[in-house]
This record gives C-alpha cells, structure tokens and sequence, in this order.
C-alpha cells in the first residue's frame, strides 16, 4: 500500500497559516462581485484553490477523509438551481428579468448615479446569482478535486505505479 | 516549381485583399454607430443599480449565456465523476 506522501513542514505550516485568507478572499470576490472586478467564478475559483492548496501540502491520505463529498454536491446542485430559479422567478415580464432590482427590499437598494464606491445592498438579482454560481463553481471544482484524487489513491493502493514518489519534495 | 509559384501567388493575393480590409478599419478610438454599448453606458446603472456594468451585461443582460457557462461546468463536474468512478476497470 503506497501513499500520497506530505510536503515538508514549511509548505505545511505556510499553508496552515494562509489557506483560510485564501477563503476569506474567495468570499469576498463573490459577495462584492457587482461592485468590483471578480464575481462568481473567479472568486469559487480562488476559494476550490484552497482546497487543492490543503490536498498538496498535508497529502491525499490526511486530506481526503476531510473533504465531504456530500457538502460539495449539495453545494453544488444548490448553486444551479438558485440560479435557474431566479430565471424563472421573473418569468412576469421575461426570463432572466432583473425584478429585484430598485424594489426596496433584499438587494433592491438605489445607488447614486455617477461615479461611486457603490452600496453592497444593491444589483438585484446580479448579487444573488453571482452567490449562487460562486456555490456551484465551489462545489463544482471541489467534486473535481475529490474525485481525481479517490482515482489516485484507488490505483496506489491497487498497483506499483513506479519506484520513485513524483511531484514531491522527499 | 508549379505549385511553388501558385502558393506565392494565392499569398500575394490574401495578402492585397486582407490590406485592402484593413486600409477600410475605422481607427483606433473613433468606432462607428455603437448603440448597444451606448445604451450600456447609459441605462445600466440606473435601471440595474449595479456599479460594475460587465457584471451587469454577464449577469442580467446575458443571464442565459450565464446559466449555459454554468451548465458546462456541471457538466464537466459529471464526466469528470463517470471517469473516475469505483470499479471502472475490469
């Protein structure tokens, strides 16, 4: 039984310390995503890297009984079906219809016109979609992680795939 | 030889020809009739009250286009879990 060696405990300690600012971040590219650059899947993207970041410092045998596959599927088919949902919702005038936008309630705030820093509350549907297709590139991109390395682990485990450890630094 | 001189001719000719398109570009800077990014320009924030207005035309003008991107991921996501999946060799 082969296994999916650990890199050394600088890559491991710097990733301990600096993987939860890389979260951190990813939200914060998704929830300001109609007042900045970035939005929904640049931000799922930087977020799905913190999980990879986890999986190549720590190793696949330490790494894959914390990823939970059922949190990413559900994450997900949540994120796809908020967003078709929010298509359909404004099926009174036409699909994919901004109705929240300008209405007062949740995300309905007005913004100045002209240049300005923005209100978060603001956008309409814009924001709710950019959430729901951060969730499902998140979720999407994670399963994508999980499932290469069950494969991995699966053929170490089953054959000799060769003498020498690759990709790592001992 | 005969084929040499017709590829030097058909080069010549998409040569004068793509010239000749590019001589009639309008110049960098001053485009034609755009309406379309006109009308961006001027009713995106007011009507979707969104300050980032590619965001807007991705997200709200072109949400469709949006959901098809989103529905290439999930599809790759599903190949990805019938390439992998338990007990695929025999």
């Amino acid at each position: 039984m082969r296994h999916m060696r650990p890199l050394s405990v600088i890559a491991r300690v710097v990733c301990n310390a600096f993987a939860w600012f890389m979260v951190v971040f990813g939200s914060y590219v998704i929830i300001h995503g109609h007042l900045t650059p970035g939005g929904g899947f640049q931000g799922g993207a930087v977020v799905a890297t913190a999980l990879a970041f986890l999986v190549i410092t720590h190793g696949g045998d330490f790494a894959l009984p914390k990823l939970k596959k059922e949190l990413f599927i559900g994450l997900e088919q949540a994120g796809l079906l908020i967003f078709i949902c929010a298509g359909f919702a404004a099926l009174g005038t036409t699909f994919f219809y901004n109705f929240l936008a300008n209405s007062g309630g949740l995300f309905g705030a007005s913004i100045p016109l002209g240049p300005n820093s923005g209100v978060l509350n603001s956008s309409g549907t814009i924001a709710l979609m950019n959430m729901a297709v951060g969730f499902e590139v998140v979720g999407g991109l994670s399963l994508i992680l999980y499932y290469m390395l069950h494969g991995i682990l699966q053929n170490l485990g089953s054959e000799e795939m060769g003498k020498e450890e690759t990709g790592h630094d001992r | 030889m005969k084929s040499k001189i017709l590829f030097f001719i058909a080069v010549l000719v998409v040569a004068g020809v793509t010239w000749g398109a590019m001589e009639s570009v309008h110049p960098f800077g001053f485009p034609g009739e755009t309406p379309m990014d006109t009308y961006f320009v001027e009713h995106a924030q007011k009507d979707r009250a969104a300050n980032n207005v590619v965001t807007s035309i991705v997200f709200d003008y072109r949400g469709f286009d949006t959901l098809g991107e989103a529905a290439v991921l999930f599809t790759a996501v599903s190949s990805i879990a019938l390439i992998f999946r338990k007990g695929g060799r025999s």
